[in-house]
């Protein structure tokens, strides 16, 4: 049997349509699960009925992750921690970034290979020494001893990434602006960091993002729930008892957390792509 | 104006007060606390109070290499770290291929796809396992009502089923980030050489083997020695899903039990778990090595 061209052509779209259907249904469907659920009213919520629409659609849920529980505090220390975090490592990474992509030194290469090593720490590595310095400072169960070694877990990527951005900038504006009179700290700060403000969006955002969803240090250095961030909050989710967990809740608090993350993604996603490319792969 | 090969003692100066911040951050807390670490692990020590400090040399390692616990944690690290980046990477080449080809809505298609990476690791965690619960998961049910599953069967309950959805959650996590990265490396093929390949003759497959694949190559390294570097520190899903039961317990998830178990230890296993940590240091170690030597860093 042979086919036109045309025919051949129609068949390949197809089977690419197919493809890209059964890809977006792997990965949205556990997403919108979580949200089917989260409308679900607990009596249709536990049954061996499977429907893709939530029965008996209800709030209720909703009210009570902010009732019965502190989640709103949890959400408010995810924030604090998250955005003091993220200004940090954008204004600090910055620095270290331009001096090593625009100043000549001596050592830039080691330098570089000792930040980069850095980012590949195991946290886990350092849980145990980093608990100790951290109770010895009085700094456990306190957002302070959250953001501090967020910021460190931060600043290699951040650094890395803006370097890339600073090296893309054309020269020749900083070097008038030299011949002009500035000095090279005022040419930073006048001229290419405002230069690269989406750049510094850029970092900002996978900062951010990274502080955001963070597990292990927060599990482990937050002691009381009240104190709890967004991740650990929803880790440690209990009903009652021990054994009952209130699903329905569980996943509006999850959706409730999720949603402003796709927002950010949906927004940003070119910048976001080009961010972690840029972490990643260039040299 | 500058002399090639020589520095300028004011940008030598500037340049030391602009990284000096961060050296310092990072020395804080993570330099620090990594010696801390190694000088634990080579004592009987917690935190009890008033306890003595009891140097014991090297026993620390000798006992972990002898604890069954370590060397089954050290194996699922192995077989969860080996399936998710093959999986992940499988299925992120395939993500990669069709979101580089043309279609519509392919901006809406290339954001749904990197929700799953958004979305924090412990919140997917629940997610999922609120889909595998024994008596109400979709998934659970769709298994039971298809007969694959015996009815009642509890997924994160049953030894290697609690692992392959442990993988199953992580690959739906990654696999995103992985396409992203493989996807930068296709754009920047040109078509003109699949085009000329074309002309040649030479089918899909043909185009896909002797161009694609070569080009990727670089790309594919830095990425699956960045999955493997990850996936050998994978803690949140395992913490959450089974709390390391039913042979899932990874280094991690080990070692942080050992840990925070024992801080006030009246045995000083606190140094024990430190000697855990050094450990996994040292296997991220080696492969950071390998990851750092495979870019070449342009510095100029």
């Amino acid at each position: 049997m042979r086919w036109g061209m045309r025919t051949k052509r129609n068949t390949q779209r197809t089977i690419l349509y197919i493809f890209v259907i059964v890809m977006v249904i792997f990965y949205i469907f556990p997403f919108y699960w979580a949200i089917k659920s989260s409308f679900t009213a607990d009596q249709y919520l536990f049954t061996k009925n499977i429907t893709l629409w939530p029965q008996g659609f209800t709030f209720e849920n909703y009210i009570k992750v902010f009732t019965e529980r502190p989640f709103g505090l949890n959400i408010l220390n995810s924030i604090i921690v998250a955005g003091a975090t993220t200004i940090f490592s954008v204004i600090v990474g910055s620095f270290s970034a331009y001096a090593i992509a625009r100043l000549k030194i001596p050592g830039k290469g080691p330098l570089m290979l000792l930040i980069l090593a850095v980012s590949m720490f195991p946290q886990v590595s350092i849980l145990g020494g980093l608990f100790q310095l951290l109770r010895n400072l009085g700094l456990i169960n306190t957002y302070t001893g959250l953001i501090i070694p967020y910021i460190a877990l931060n600043l290699p990527l951040t650094t890395w990434i803006l370097q890339n951005f600073f090296r893309e900038l054309p020269k020749e504006i900083e070097e008038s602006a030299y011949i002009d009179g500035c000095s090279k700290f005022q040419t930073l700060w006048r001229i290419v960091l405002p230069l690269s403000a989406p750049g510094l969006v850029t970092t900002g955002l996978l900062a951010f993002i990274q502080a955001w969803n963070e597990f292990l240090f927060a599990l482990t250095f937050m002691q009381t729930p009240e104190k709890y961030t967004v991740p650990v909050a929803i880790a440690m989710f209990t009903g009652r008892t021990f054994y009952e967990v209130p699903w329905g809740q569980l996943m509006a608090a999850s959706v409730i957390v999720t949603m402003p993350l796709v927002i950010l993604v949906l927004v940003f996603q070119n910048r976001i792509v080009q961010g972690l490319t840029a972490g990643s792969v260039k040299g | 104006m500058k002399v090639k090969g020589t520095y300028k003692r004011s940008d030598i100066w500037l340049a030391f007060w602009l990284i000096i911040p961060t050296l310092i951050a990072i020395g804080i807390t993570a330099f620090y606390p990594l010696g801390q670490t190694l000088y634990d692990s080579f004592f009987k020590w917690s935190l009890r109070p008033g306890f003595e400090r009891e140097f014991v040399g090297f026993q620390n390692y000798i006992n972990l290499f002898q604890d069954p616990r370590f060397l089954s944690s050290l194996w699922n690290t192995i077989y969860f770290t080996f399936f998710s980046v093959v999986i992940e990477f499988l299925l992120g080449l395939g993500t990669a291929l069709i979101l580089n080809a043309d279609f519509k809505l392919r901006g809406l298609v290339r954001a749904a796809v990197l929700i799953p990476w958004a979305i924090p690791t412990a919140v997917s965690s629940q997610m999922w396992k609120w889909m595998y619960n024994d008596q109400y998961g979709v998934i659970s049910i769709m298994l039971y009502n298809l007969g694959i599953l015996e009815e009642g069967t509890p997924i994160l309950g049953t030894p290697g089923m609690a692992m392959a959805a442990i993988i199953g959650v992580d690959v739906w996590k990654t696999t995103p980030f992985v396409a992203l990265l493989l996807l930068a490396g296709l754009q920047t093929i040109p078509n003109e050489l699949y085009e000329a390949a074309r002309i040649d003759g030479a089918n899909i497959w043909k185009q896909f083997t002797s161009i694609t694949l070569p080009v990727l190559r670089p790309t594919i390294g830095v990425t699956l020695i960045f999955r493997t570097l990850d996936a050998l520190r994978v803690f949140d899903i395992v913490y959450i899903m089974t709390q390391g039961s039913v042979g899932t317990e990874t280094l991690a998830v080990y070692n942080r039990s050992l840990l925070m178990d024992n801080i006030f230890s009246p045995r000083g296993l606190f140094g024990y778990g430190s000697a855990l940590s050094v450990v996994i240091f040292l296997i991220i170690g080696i492969f950071t090595l390998i990851y750092i030597r495979s870019l070449n860093i342009k510095l100029d």
